[in-house]
């Protein structure tokens, strides 16, 4: 376990902050805890600083995880946001869609968001911003890139794709192995 | 049940006249009986002739009486013509005489019946029985001088009478010696029925005795002989068959037992039926019937052999039950509370869609976990922001139950020895939202070297043989052995000793450790426990589960600690849930 350096602070922030913006602050400032970024092996984990503290008494050898995995930097020096960040992504979400449950299965498989599956959107969307797909029911199933921005999905033909998948909870079954 | 397809509806076919048309015909009586009572016989050759003669001697007579009678007649006399007769059988004599002058119809009959002394003699002497028949009674001698005596014939008549009374009824069927006037008691015909009758009653007791043997035979269960055991491979049916009787033999051993053989050679013919039927090996089969009586063993292997319903429990980080169930129904499940005992279970009883891939599954609402595995963590009860260990995690079930009712406070040390098993965990607790998480991947017993007295409470639920899941896993029943059983129990001994050199004993809230498996062997549950008595300061506290078999105090050889009657034991067949022990001890010092 150990802090991240400035560059990738940085560069998890930055990721961060296309899907819920200023909010991050509420993710470092909290009034119950701190609440720190750790890494390890590549990947980020966000956890409360006491439990940070105990888990420090396990090797890192066998030390599996801690808290919640938000990603991992790739051999590049991307982040990549994982599927396990979404119970943080979600409440704070700036840009979210809703999906018919027609087109529920299809995104859980993976599948891009076609304006026929859309059911509402967020209003002033920007295009390629960070979006969270939720359920008609405010379900949240992943998250992923806004195709068009609010205004242009209007106009958009029904087959025409309005998010990119990024990440879905079908992968909980689909990529167990390597959901860290 | 359905209604019953009508496929050939429409198409009555009509099979003759109705129930009611069909009226029983009259009786048929057999020629034989009813015959000749009013028809005559056709005479044969030889009874014409005589008959011929019979009539000619007759006019005879009866020229004779009348000349007779014309010489009394001329003495002057009036006196009533009477033939030379008993005054009892006038009327019979009369009668014959009748018939005799209408056209011989009735001489036929009588002449058979002659069979007394036809000579002067008959009036003293008379047949002894049917089968001692003198010379002088001979057909033949009765024929000759039949008329010519009427008065003895008349007399023989009756006399006869009386014979055929006595005799057996062939000679009724053959002679038709059916005579209106004097027979007046039976009938034949009522005769043969009452003869019918008794010789039906006689065969109604002979079967009644036959039955009453054979029933008892069928109890008698045969012991088979060794010969026919070798090299007769026998149908599940037969086995089944046969453990039944073994059993019933067993229950009551003293009266149906047979002489040459012992209880234990009972004993181990049920051992191998059992084997053979619900193919577990001998070993784990011979553990089984140590721990079982008779009866339970069988309900215990029977309901080993179904699946458990499936339960899933409500992740209450994310949800509530109520809003879970509406969720799911809305899906087309078919579920129900799992019972009073726990606030979040469900049964499922059908599903339309896949539980383990509905949207809520994946968004972590619930997950898929058997009833028993709720218990531990129940028992277990843990408080908020304390500081918790499941020592065998994997796949995070019963951690994630106790993340949840600390509500994500405090630490939750999550390890597994697997590495291939915590990504489960992984996977679980980050569906489930479980953020107060430690998972590691590291030997249990080697926790107290690095955390000694760190913990509130400890979750150990312990590697085991698996024999209370043999539905979910079969392969318990041939993979076990003595050495199996041997190696779990010394690893469970050492993590739970491990286990509560973990555990904080001043703890302000807990000081807890529970123990459980998914075994019934009292070698993995009762004994180890036992031993942790021995060996730490700990003592046991009641689960507070409020169901569930008390632990064994003492199984065959061994005797347990006075209080292990706190522990819990569930079984398939009793509380329909997979075989679990659970144990709760209390950790008093921290030496």
């Amino acid at each position: 376990m150990k802090r991240l350096s400035e560059e990738r602070t940085k560069i998890l922030f930055e990721k961060l902050a296309k899907y819920i913006g200023p909010n991050i602050k509420q993710l470092i400032e909290r009034p119950d805890a701190i609440y720190c970024f750790r890494e390890q092996k590549d990947r980020v984990y966000y956890v409360s600083e006491p439990i940070l503290k105990m888990a420090t008494t396990i090797h890192p050898d066998n030390l599996i995880s801690v808290g919640t995995c938000f990603g991992k930097f790739t051999k590049s020096g991307k982040f990549k946001l994982h599927i396990t960040a979404l119970n943080y992504l979600a409440p704070y979400a700036q840009c979210k869609i809703w999906i018919k449950s027609s087109a529920e299965q299809q995104f859980l498989y993976g599948n891009n968001v076609s304006k026929a599956g859309l059911g509402r959107i967020s209003e002033n969307c920007e295009k390629y911003q960070g979006v969270v797909v939720f359920s008609m029911s405010d379900l949240p199933l992943g998250f992923g890139v806004a195709a068009r921005s609010t205004t242009e999905c209007k106009s958009a033909d029904p087959l025409a794709v309005v998010c990119f998948h990024q990440s879905d909870i079908g992968e909980y079954i689909r990529s167990e192995e390597d959901l860290l | 049940m359905g209604r019953k397809a009508k496929f050939d509806e429409g198409v009555i076919v009509k099979k003759g006249p109705g129930k009611k048309a069909k009226k029983q015909k009259d009786p048929i009586f057999p020629k034989k009986l009813i015959a000749s009572d009013d028809e005559p016989k056709t005479l044969s050759s030889h009874q014409k002739k005589r008959l011929k003669k019979r009539e000619e001697k007759q006019t005879m007579l009866l020229e004779k009486r009348k000349s007779k009678q014309m010489n009394k007649g001329t003495k002057g006399t009036k006196k009533v013509i009477k033939p030379p007769l008993k005054a009892t059988n006038d009327s019979k004599y009369s009668d014959s005489e009748e018939s005799l002058n209408e056209g011989h119809v009735q001489p036929v009959k009588t002449r058979k019946k002659k069979r007394g002394f036809s000579d002067h003699n008959n009036e003293w002497l008379q047949p002894k029985k049917q089968k001692t028949v003198d010379a002088p009674s001979s057909d033949e001698a009765d024929d000759s001088d039949q008329l010519s005596e009427p008065e003895d014939n008349n007399d023989d008549t009756v006399t006869m009478e009386k014979l055929s009374d006595l005799s057996d009824s062939e000679k009724d069927q053959e002679d038709d010696n059916y005579n209106p006037d004097s027979d007046d008691d039976l009938l034949p015909i009522e005769k043969q029925n009452a003869k019918l009758k008794q010789k039906q009653l006689k065969e109604d007791q002979d079967a009644e005795a036959e039955l009453q043997l054979n029933i008892s035979n069928q109890v008698k269960f045969e012991f088979p002989s060794e010969v026919d055991e070798s090299n007769d491979p026998k149908s599940l049916q037969e086995v089944q068959q046969r453990i039944r009787e073994v059993i019933a033999v067993l229950s009551d051993f003293k009266n149906l037992r047979d002489n040459n053989h012992s209880r234990s050679d009972y004993v181990s013919l049920l051992k191998q039926d059992l084997c053979t039927y619900y193919s577990y090996n001998e070993f784990l089969m011979e553990k089984l019937m140590q721990l079982f009586q008779l009866s339970e063993l069988l309900e215990f292997l029977e309901s080993s052999e179904v699946q458990r319903p499936l339960t899933i429990r409500t992740n209450t980080l994310k949800t509530r039950r109520r809003d879970l169930a509406q969720a799911l129904i809305n899906r087309g499940v078919n579920l129900d509370p799992v019972g009073k005992w726990s606030k979040v279970g469900l049964v499922v009883y059908s599903s339309q869609v896949p539980m383990g891939a509905t949207p809520e599954y994946l968004a972590g609402h619930y997950l898929i976990q058997g009833a028993s595995s709720f218990l531990p963590v129940m028992a277990l009860a843990p408080q908020e922001n304390e500081r918790i260990l499941d020592m065998s995690a994997a796949p995070g079930g019963k951690a994630s139950h106790i993340a949840a009712i600390m509500k994500n406070t405090g630490v939750l040390f999550a390890n597994d020895l697997n590495r291939d098993r915590i990504k489960a965990v992984v996977g679980n607790f980050h569906r489930l939202g479980v953020i107060n998480s430690v998972i590691s991947c590291l030997d249990g017993r080697k926790f107290p070297e690095s955390m000694p007295v760190f913990f509130d409470r400890v979750l150990l639920d312990a590697p085991c043989t698996g024999t209370g899941v043999v539905a979910k896993d079969p392969s318990v029943k041939t993979s076990k052995d003595e050495i199996d059983i041997q190696r779990c129990y010394n690893l469970q001994r050492q993590l739970l000793l491990a286990a509560i050199d973990c555990v904080n004993a001043k703890s302000s809230t807990g000081g807890y450790i529970v123990y459980s498996t998914c075994s019934v062997l009292p070698e993995e549950n009762e004994w180890v426990i036992d031993y942790a008595l021995k060996k730490r300061n700990v003592k046991l506290v009641d689960t507070g589960l409020g169901f569930g078999t008390e632990g064994f105090l003492k199984y065959r050889h061994l005797r347990f600690h006075p209080t292990m009657n706190l522990t819990r034991r569930f079984y398939p067949h009793e509380h329909n849930m997979d075989g679990f022990f659970v144990a709760k001890l209390k950790k008093f010092s921290n030496v």
